[in-house]
């Protein structure tokens, strides 16, 4: 069948479906190898080699490690709430790989009225992220809740504690980025930081670089990473709340963590990186054809994404854990009032720029 | 199509709030409202305010009920024990229940001209348009809940306090 002879709703519909079924392969093929990059880089930080057995320097470790969770046994402990013991994981997962629906990976690119490299452009972009974020808590919550285990509830109060506190830092911290683009919509975040290169970025030329900070901080604290891992503390807590955990439940975990921190590298690069635009500006002249054109945003983004993830890694390699009472007192006491005096300062230079 | 997703998303909703009060274990209950709660965002969705829906999921979903499941966990809440309940609930509380809906039935239907209409799908209201009416027109009543919203934080905060 020919292009042409489909209709736009069904060229629509199909590929949507197409954007959707990549988009997963690449989601899952890069959470599987974020987790190798941590081990490698966690090893070298701690001096030695990390995974260098199977395929060359390791590369093949995901598929290795995937199998061995694949074919473990299925543990189901006694007492435990049968439902929730399973919908637990499945909710953490879903709500970890939705909000990349709505990222731009490149610039817009029209295929018969197709963003090629977005799955969804909505005008509320930014608040579907936090909303799904949001919903997330609850896979934790109730995993520790539903395994009928101490340790796995008191990982799962601390977490939800934790991730409720630090969402309102989180979500004050990112207004100074919408009151400067005056949109919610991600690729006109974009858009807006992509002029100049580099001193457009919100971070850089948008002195939003408090608000990153509060971000990046509060991002960590949300995604339960260290220096806020109270949650699954091994030496407090065995394993926290995914200790009754095994098999395919347990990586149904591992892969929502690891995609959530993909999710917050995304949403760092768009909202003060300027996404897909090149750091150089106009200052690169446009070579190769068209389609690299499109694709050099793409790697871009990449780039940067790759580069917060890294700094996730390098963070967990370098600083100790926090306290509970400190991880609740910095949340509090000072991210929240400086998000709020970030959010008072840029709305005052915005109204005296006009 | 909006009608199919309506009546869908109407009917999860109802059903949420059923087995909200028919659950006996208060966390099985709280996850209800949760359904209740996400279902309302997307009725709010169908009827194009965009902005709404999302701080409904973001404020509900995402921190209300959380805190509710967390209470609940906390205090390691078992389940609730089936007693016959008493007389006075039954015959005030159905009754109220029924008069209330017809009520509020009542003033809306009457006053159907005033407010206005909406049909699904038929526009979106943008969150320009949402702030437009929220902060300039409708700015002293958005104040005045600021404040009490304020002091009901105040008051919390009072009388959770320890004893110096």
């Amino acid at each position: 069948m020919r292009v042409s002879s489909l209709s736009p709703v069904e060229l629509f519909v199909l590929l949507s479906i197409l954007k959707v079924a990549v988009v997963l392969l690449i989601l899952l093929t890069a959470v599987a190898y974020t987790v190798l990059l941590e081990r490698k880089v966690v090893g070298r930080i701690q001096n030695r080699w990390g995974p260098s057995r199977v395929g060359p320097f390791g590369l093949l470790q995901p598929l290795a490690d995937g199998a061995k969770l694949f074919l473990k046994e299925d543990l189901m402990p006694d007492h435990v709430e049968r439902t929730l013991f399973i919908l637990a994981p499945i909710l953490a997962l879903i709500c970890a790989l939705m909000s990349i629906a709505v990222v731009p990976f490149g610039a817009p690119h029209l295929v018969h009225g197709v963003n090629l490299f977005q799955i969804a452009d909505v005008n509320i972009g930014l608040l579907i992220i936090l909303g799904v974020t949001s919903v997330g808590v609850y896979g934790i919550a109730l995993s520790g809740w539903a395994s009928n285990n101490k340790y796995s509830l008191l990982g799962s109060l601390r977490s939800s504690a934790q991730m409720v506190s630090y969402e309102l830092a989180l979500g004050l911290s990112l207004i100074g980025v919408v009151l400067r683009s005056g949109s919610l919509r991600l690729s006109d975040i974009v858009a807006s930081q992509s002029a100049h290169g580099m001193r457009s970025w919100n971070v850089f030329g948008g002195f939003q670089f408090i608000a990153f900070f509060i971000y990046l901080i509060a991002a960590y604290a949300e995604t339960n990473r260290s220096p806020f891992d109270l949650v699954e503390a091994e030496s407090e807590l065995t394993g926290g709340y995914h200790t009754e955990y095994s098999s395919m439940k347990f990586a149904m975990f591992f892969m929502a963590e690891y995609a959530n921190m993909i999710t917050v590298s995304c949403v760092a690069t768009l909202l003060f990186f300027g996404g897909a635009s090149s750091p150089f500006g106009n200052l690169l002249p446009a070579f190769g054809g068209p389609i690299v054109q499109a694709i050099l945003p793409v790697l871009w983004f990449v780039a940067k994404v790759f580069f917060f993830l890294f700094l996730y890694i390098w963070v967990r390699g370098t600083l100790p854990r926090f306290r509970y009472d400190q991880l609740m007192g910095f949340g509090w006491k000072f991210l929240l009032p400086l998000a709020i005096l970030n959010i008072i300062a840029t709305s005052l230079a915005l109204a005296w720029h006009g | 199509m909006y009608l199919v997703l309506f009546f869908l998303f109407a009917g999860l909703c109802v059903a949420g709030a059923l087995n909200l009060l028919l659950q006996r274990h208060p966390i099985h209950s709280a996850l209800s409202l949760l359904v209740v709660m996400s279902s309302l965002a997307v009725l709010y969705l169908l009827l194009g305010a965009e902005f709404l829906a999302a701080a409904q999921i973001i404020v509900y979903s995402g921190a209300i009920v959380v805190l509710f499941v967390f209470v609940i966990m906390l205090l390691n809440a078992g389940a609730e024990e089936r007693t016959h309940g008493s007389w006075t609930a039954y015959i005030a509380g159905f009754p109220g229940a029924a008069a209330i809906f017809c009520v509020l039935a009542f003033i809306f239907l009457s006053q159907r001209k005033l407010l206005g209409t909406a049909r699904l799908g038929d526009y979106i209201v943008t969150t320009r348009d949402l702030s437009q009416v929220l902060f300039r027109d409708l700015l002293l009543p958005f104040e005045v809940t600021s404040i009490l919203i304020l002091v009901a934080i105040l008051g919390a905060v009072v009388l959770a306090r320890k004893e110096q």
